[in-house]
């Protein structure tokens, strides 16, 4: 098991299980030298056509089935036979233990690097990000889902497979807007889950019938009060429709139910992409390094190591062919490497940006800016200058009413505080997907539903709405309408159905 | 400590159900393009699936988005000529300017179709659903005439050439050990008690010849047990068993006389095609015979069948009979399904009709599974339709169909093999 001292591990490029294992000890030490604090990791070996299925289940290891994964599956077939794309070098699951998924046909440098950035850099992200920590519960997410197929397919059994398909769809398309963007939600294990939900079923319908039982007596009719209905503006759509919709049966919420619950899981990986594939090119890149200068692998494997990791926190410019945005990987990686340099050696620029980490600690100042924050405020704290000069970025204002695009800051003087105020505001998911909230339910007259589109800048809502309120629709039951809120303030109806 | 599974043999059809159910909802759209396909390939072209096309907006998963208008920022990296305040223009869609943020597609693709292969089995099983073969059942229960001989355990009289030597061995070892246990037993005991008096100082001669006759005695029976009986003997046994027979000869004929043009032929492939498809479905082996003809018949090959022109006039008769012959000669009707397929325009020299009916009552219709006629033409029918229908009230196994246009091959076809059609017609 142990590796001899001096003698540094092998380099492959095949890979073995003993080797892997070897591999394994070697980081798991470095990893502990670092205070990386992780989920037990379980690392599975599959095969290129197996990944592609763990990518058409949305990563995880178990799902209930939906047409939509099998669109996702074929999708990502053709292009992979096709050769548009490659495969991910791996898949690891928010879970306890962390699943890790690495590829039969890596060589055992891209194992080891693949080991140390999902089984290390990931998985301890899961662990202690305030995220994660407060909105997933890793032990149970894999129960969870089981209980959720296991669920679906008793439904489809007995309601039939096109009347799941219809439920599931509709809570789909509402996804996005199943989740509690601010309220916690309660940690719950999967045996719990059963026993609650036959409960919740019975508690539910009588809820649901008690608020439609209610009406209103004839003396408030005469006053003009009128009585709002939610008293306030609900963001959850998916919930509210779960906890009011009149006319859906037991298992048809509890459906609502389980996307909610996935949907909220997913939440916080949306919020942290940068934050943790930054934190894991960072260890990855800091274990294996470690390694060589112990002189634990041999020249050929940090050289294979270092031109897949370049490739992976490669940026391309704007104007190059290959451009898609900002890559993740590379702002992330770079700015962690960043906040090192600014506590190891901090210039007077950075003392006057930072003032904070300039000159700390440099392992408790990254574990601190990876426990604490999320992409947005996480850009917004320690985007230092020296990034914003290295990757030349500059902010582009794209107002409708005027014919041309205004250049609205650069990486100069002038421009670092509001490069860092408006990248930061890109990763902001509020600014990102349209605001829209259940503003009413007419509960004493046609039971219609009213939702509420804020726009932010003027930016209009997509076409789309059209056919997601008919999903609305099917899950509410009765008349549901989709009004803008205009500058003035005043609504106009976008849709009903 | 991290634990490492090898999943790489567990099976990798994880989203096989994802798939179907896949293909499930979007049937009617990917039957379509399946029914279109047809019209592309060769008779005998099945060994492939076939690459389907859905436009995207139908299989599309609505979500609330934000389109483009309004006003937003977005932060873009490697400035290299821009200062504050510089205005720009707009660059065109699909340069890499611009962020993906805004963009309404859901994919970021942003093809229009959303295509994709589905395997050969799929392709059969979605063209041919619901069909059912004709007269199948018959075929299975009356007409068991090949045979296969297999191995079926073992007898005890045969053959020598048969014989199985380490079977018989064995029974012989089994019936020794049987015949001989006991006497072996006594025998013993008995040489045990000659050692015992031999060795006795007293003397004991009468005993011990005695015990001497015995042990002769119970050896002697020992030795007579014979190594080998008959009643060893095994022999391998071979039995017969009946196999539906797996053979069909699909016979395409057609009219190529000059009223005939290459629309029309064409209509005529494509309905070869379904039914060639459809008995590969079924039949293990199909051969494809080929006669055109327009005063003489003659086989052809698949490429000149559909694609020369000849002229002249049109005797009908002349097809069958060399059916009938090739029939006769090559596919002798115990051994092989035979189908038949007739494609024309319905032309033919009136006073062959009356031959084509005989022909066919007293020759081909007994032996054949299915007989189909079809006519391709769009003006009134002529002597030989009606002669055919008279046959076709009589027969089970005959069909006759009236094409009138291309879109209405594939129905037709449906029609023809349909389960419940089937029934309907009498096929039991």
């Amino acid at each position: 098991m142990v590796a001899k001292k001096l003698s540094p591990l092998g380099d492959g490029p095949d890979w073995s299980f003993t080797l892997l294992e070897q591999y394994e000890t070697e980081i798991d030490r470095v990893a502990k030298y670092y205070d990386l604090d992780t989920y037990p990791n379980q690392i599975e070996i599959i095969t290129a056509e197996q990944m592609m299925d763990a990518y058409a289940s949305i990563g995880m290891p178990i799902n209930y089935t939906h047409w939509s994964y099998g669109k996702k599956f074929i999708q990502t077939e053709q292009n992979y036979r096709r050769g548009q794309m490659g495969l991910a070098y791996e898949i690891v699951i928010n879970s306890s233990p962390c699943i890790s998924y690495l590829m039969e046909e890596n060589t055992i440098t891209m194992q080891a690097l693949v080991i140390a950035h999902a089984c290390y850099g990931h998985n301890s992200f899961f662990k202690n990000n305030y995220l994660f920590k407060t909105w997933t519960d890793a032990e149970s997410i894999i129960d969870y889902l089981l209980f959720a197929k296991n669920y679906i397919t008793k439904c489809e059994q007995k309601h039939g497979i096109s009347e799941v398909e219809n439920i599931m769809d509709s809570c789909h398309a509402l996804m996005n807007f199943g989740v509690d963007r601010y309220k916690r939600p309660q940690k719950i294990s999967m045996q719990e889950e059963r026993e609650r939900q036959q409960d919740r079923e019975n508690y539910l319908q009588s809820q649901v019938n008690d608020l439609w039982r209610t009406l209103p007596n004839v003396q408030s009719k005469g006053s003009d009060q009128k009585v709002l209905f939610p008293s306030e503006p609900q963001e959850n759509l998916l919930y509210f429709v779960e906890k009011n919709a009149p006319l859906l049966e037991p298992w048809q919420r509890e459906i609502v139910r389980i996307v909610r619950k996935i949907s909220q899981y997913f939440y916080p990986q949306k919020q942290t992409q940068v934050m943790n594939e930054g934190w894991a090119c960072f260890w990855h890149y800091h274990i294996l390094n470690h390694l060589f200068d112990e002189g634990k692998v041999t020249n050929s494997f940090i050289m294979e190591f270092l031109h897949n990791h370049t490739n992976v926190v490669a940026q391309p410019e704007y104007n190059s062919p290959y451009y898609s945005g900002i890559n993740p990987y590379a702002l992330g990686f770079n700015m962690f490497m960043d906040i090192k340099r600014v506590c190891q050696h901090p210039t007077e620029e950075d003392k006057y940006w930072l003032p904070d980490i300039a000159g700390a600690n440099w392992l408790e100042t990254v574990h601190f800016a990876m426990k604490n924050f999320k992409d947005e405020s996480f850009i917004g704290q320690f985007l230092s200058p020296k990034i914003i000069r290295d990757f030349k970025l500059f902010a582009v204002e794209d107002d409708e009413k005027k014919p041309l695009l205004n250049i609205s800051a650069i990486h100069d003087n002038e421009g670092y505080q509001a490069i860092r105020e408006k990248l930061s505001a890109q990763y902001n998911l509020s600014n990102i997907e349209p605001n829209i909230q259940v503003y009413s339910v007419d509960a004493s007259g046609d039971r219609s539903l009213t939702l509420r589109y804020i726009p932010q800048n003027g930016i209009p809502l997509a076409q789309s709405h059209v056919e997601v309120l008919r999903h609305l629709h099917r899950l509410w039951g009765f008349t549901v309408k989709l009004e803008e809120i205009k500058e003035n303030g005043n609504p106009i109806l976008l849709a009903s159905c | 400590m991290a634990h490492f599974i090898d999943r790489r043999l567990n099976s990798k059809g994880k989203s096989t159900v994802n798939r179907q159910r896949f293909l499930r909802r979007y049937k009617e759209q990917i039957k379509k393009a399946v029914a279109e396909s047809i019209n592309k390939r060769s008779v005998t072209d099945i060994d492939s699936g076939e690459q389907i096309s859905i436009p995207k907006r139908d299989i599309s998963e609505p979500m609330f988005h934000t389109a483009k208008g309004g006003k937003r920022e977005t932060v873009h990296p490697g400035n290299d000529q821009f200062h504050r305040g510089d205005k720009v223009e707009r660059p065109q869609q699909g340069a890499g300017q611009d962020s993906g943020e805004g963009n309404a597609s859901d994919s970021g693709e942003g093809e229009d179709e959303f295509t994709f292969k589905i395997s050969k089995d799929e392709y059969l099983d979605l063209l041919f659903e619901d069909l059912s073969l004709p007269n199948l059942q018959k075929n299975q229960f009356d007409k068991l005439i090949e045979y296969q001989t297999y191995r079926a355990g073992y007898v005890s009289d045969g053959v020598p050439g048969n014989l199985d030597v380490v079977r018989s061995l064995k029974g012989s070892v089994a019936r020794r050990i049987a015949l001989t246990t006991g006497k072996k037993k006594e025998l013993k005991a008995l040489q045990a008690r000659l050692a015992e008096l031999l060795s006795d100082t007293v003397d004991h001669q009468l005993e011990i010849i005695e015990l001497q006759k015995q042990i002769d005695d119970l050896e002697k029976r020992i030795a007579r047990v014979p190594f080998i009986d008959t009643f060893d003997l095994r022999f391998r046994n071979y039995e017969k068993r009946p196999l539906p027979t797996s053979k069909a000869v699909m016979f395409c004929m057609m009219d190529v006389s000059g009223s005939m043009d290459q629309a029309t032929k064409d209509i005529a492939k494509r309905f070869y095609i379904l039914l060639y498809l459809f008995l590969t479905r079924t039949y293990k082996n199909v051969e494809v015979i080929y006669i055109r003809h327009h005063t003489e018949a003659k086989e052809l090959d698949e490429h000149e069948f559909f694609y020369s022109q000849e002229s002249g006039g049109t005797i009908v008769s002349s097809a069958l009979k060399l059916m009938q012959e090739i029939v006769a000669e090559r596919f002798p009707s115990n051994e092989w399904n035979i189908y038949a397929a007739q494609a024309s325009d319905g032309d033919n020299w009136t006073n062959d009709c009356a031959t084509c009916n005989q022909i066919l009552q007293e020759n081909l219709l007994p032996i054949a599974r299915y007989f189909v006629y079809i006519e391709i033409t769009e003006r009134e029918h002529q002597t030989l339709w009606n002669e055919y229908q008279k046959l076709a009230e009589i027969h089970d196994n005959f069909v006759i169909k009236h094409i009138r246009k291309i879109a209405d091959i594939y129905p037709v076809f449906r029609e023809l093999f349909d389960k419940s059609a089937d029934k309907q017609t009498g096929a039991a």
